[in-house]
């Protein structure tokens, strides 16, 4: 069926007509883009927090006032304004953070590799736990061991998240001392390695500090893993569906015809096929974990991107949650279309016609 | 059960040979409630709403003491006979506080719902129905508001609003609408080329008519079912909004703002956070265990 279709497409109608889903694919990312700008601008404007008065304090005179008020475009047309602001971030400008008094984009820059850090931990957990689990659930389907997995993943959901953490907390740092408290490190190491990567377990191999790795990763595991079980019930689910869809498939079964043994039936046949849907849904777990990690962030005192927007939040500083905002939403829109394009390049059932 | 007297309910419920809609309909909702009813996870799911549901009605009467009250003198009390679940660190009872905050819990799932599944309805089905430009720029706003994740859509929103309830519940429900637009789309897409909607509007029926009677009755199944579902998840936002101190504020007994009160006195008092977290798990589990049972019974077609 695939080979009629085709035969009778010539490469140059096959070229016209990737041009134009593509330039479609690029069209939909600009207008999603735009539509995010939007979107950052008038949460922006609907805080309640007066940002002439954050930067001036209460006692200043209604002439510096106004002179601010101006000079932050405030007193422009509500469309001059939203010029101005998608000007300034093409640029890459986002406006100086009130808290810190730095530009935010430099802030961003300094707070992101520690939520990369712990998300990148907890992807590992969560794909490394959820990928067996899933396919073991789809093997032994409507046995024990899926009921067991189906009822974790329901159980994860079911979690809230910063509670969890602070079980953990209880748990392994009060009782039984197996983690280190909050932050990245123990205080005392704070500070004595800095930041060549940004990664803390990678720079303190670098300088050779090992002191410093073992308290990062003593702190680190706990955060990662209650922020990676999400993913897990999440990829866990995703498997299993898939491999469900696999084993019922008439391959399977000329597979085990043949006489395959059940290892390599799932792992030689099922589970190759469904690789490339694996990785788009761990790409997208990956973006789901920025969720998470604002909560758990919280909780563990970490000096991440997480902490960065609550904190902000909490004070009403304008810059910095439009800039947290957009750059989520443009993080979230990536890595769907890094998930779209790994799907299309790798898996050659998508190509067709 | 017309010319068939001696068929008996039983019969009239099993029989291959359907006569009428009627049937069909009270088939499938028996069939449907015996294998709810045979799971049991999905019927405690639907005990815990309902006892909550009992709580937030009769909660004066169900908490042993008043959830606002101090009471210095028996602070960071352990679980007892006279406290069940403990006291907080200003000596309120925790038992009454977490049967109040089921109120709190209730009006925010509920409110949400009735929020969303309007707006859900209409975006989709408009969209659905009408396909075109109108879906396009339908469709691109939706998938806006999906690239970002929820919580923290929400958690801007709500610190644009300000904290408060009721702010808390205007932000959820700007975040979970999406996901009903776009279930009401696809059902509207498979829906809209069938004969009979067709022949509805050969006979003359408008669009307004054809949504609102042929088309809103085939949605409604699938996007009841989803809501269920988004119920655990509009718990878990709202909760921790209110543990970000966005959400209720402090003397409020919500649960996760209880939670994020008890995180100073934790080490010493282990109860103070245990209790009410737990109370947002077991409901949370419930909504999705009921949500899983419902989909077999009104939508089987999703589930496996």
């Amino acid at each position: 069926m695939q080979t009629m279709s085709r035969t009778d497409a010539s490469p140059r109608h096959r070229y016209w007509s990737n041009l134009v889903s593509a330039t479609g694919f690029v069209g939909s990312i600009v207008v999603t883009l735009f539509g995010l700008l939007v979107l950052t601008f008038v949460i922006g404007r609907m805080m309640p927090v007066d940002p002439v008065l954050a930067i001036v304090g209460d006692e200043a005179s209604q002439a510096t006032y106004d002179r601010v008020y101006a000079r932050l475009g405030l007193d422009q047309p509500l469309y001059v304004q939203f010029f101005r602001f998608v000007s300034d971030v093409l640029r890459g400008d986002f406006g100086v953070a009130l808290v810190s008094g730095r530009p935010v984009v430099e802030d961003i820059i300094r707070v992101f590799p520690a939520t990369i850090e712990l998300g990148t931990i907890s992807i590992i957990l969560g794909a490394g736990l959820g990928i067996p689990l899933g396919v073991l659930a789809a093997v032994r389907r409507n046995k024990l061991p899926d009921y067991l997995v189906r009822f974790l993943s329901l159980l994860a959901y079911s979690t809230p998240t910063f509670w969890f953490g602070l079980m953990g907390l209880l748990l392994f740092y009060a009782y039984l001392g197996w983690s280190g408290g909050t932050g990245r490190v123990e205080v005392y190491y704070s500070g004595l390695v800095s930041p060549i990567t940004g990664f803390l377990l990678i720079d303190s191999i670098l300088v050779g500090e090992w002191d410093v790795f073992w308290s990062a990763l003593r702190n680190i595991w706990l955060p990662a893993t209650v922020l990676g079980l999400n993913s897990m019930a999440y990829i866990a689910r995703m498997t299993r569906s898939f491999m469900i869809d696999q084993l019922g498939q008439e391959y399977v079964v000329t597979a085990r015809i043949k006489g395959l043994s059940q290892r390599q039936v799932i792992w030689r046949h099922a589970f190759r096929n469904i690789r490339v849907q694996l990785v788009t849904i761990v790409a997208l777990a990956y973006g789901g974990l920025l969720e998470g990690a604002v909560l758990i962030e919280t909780v563990f005192s970490w000096p991440g991107f997480g902490g960065y927007l609550t904190s902000n939040l909490m004070m009403g500083d304008m810059n910095a949650v439009m800039a947290c905002t957009l750059l989520v939403g443009v993080l979230f829109i990536a890595l769907n279309i890094l998930s779209d394009i790994l799907y299309r390049v790798f898996d050659p059932r998508t190509r067709a016609a | 059960m017309s010319g068939t007297e001696t068929m008996t309910w039983r019969e009239y419920l099993s029989t291959d040979t359907i006569t009428s809609g009627r049937q069909a309909t009270a088939q499938r909702l028996y069939w449907g409630t015996r294998s709810f009813f045979s799971s049991p996870l999905a019927v405690f799911g639907l005990v815990v709403i309902l006892l909550l549901a009992i709580m937030a009605i009769f909660a004066p009467w169900i908490a042993t003491h008043d959830p606002l009250v101090q009471n210095l003198a028996r602070d960071l009390e352990p679980p007892s006979a006279q406290n069940w679940l403990g006291t907080d660190e200003f000596g309120r009872d925790i038992f009454s506080r977490i049967v109040h905050g089921s109120r709190i819990s209730l009006y925010i799932v509920m409110l949400v719902s009735v929020i969303v599944a309007p707006i859900g309805l209409v975006i989709g089905m408009t969209a659905g129905y009408f396909g075109g430009w109108t879906d396009r720029v339908l469709m691109r706003i939706t998938d806006i508001f999906l690239s970002f994740p929820s919580l923290i859509l929400a958690l801007a929103f709500a610190a644009a609003l300000g904290p408060g309830i009721e702010n808390a519940v205007i932000a959820i429900a700007l975040t979970a609408w999406p996901p009903i637009a776009r279930l009401a789309r696809a059902e509207t897409l498979t829906t809209r080329a069938a004969d009979y909607i067709a022949a509805a509007r050969v006979s003359g029926a408008g669009a307004p008519r054809i949504l609102w009677r042929h088309i809103l009755p085939i949605c409604i199944p699938s996007v009841v079912v989803r809501i269920t579902l988004n119920m655990a998840g509009i718990m878990l936002t709202a909760a921790g909004l209110g543990f970000l101190g966005l959400g209720a504020q402090p003397p409020s007994p919500e649960w996760g703002a209880m939670t994020s009160a008890g995180r100073r006195f934790m080490i010493d008092s282990w109860w103070v956070v245990t209790m009410p977290g737990m109370a947002i798990l077991i409901v949370a589990l419930a909504f999705n265990l009921f949500g899983d049972g419902l989909r077999d019974l009104l939508d089987p077609r999703q589930s496996r």
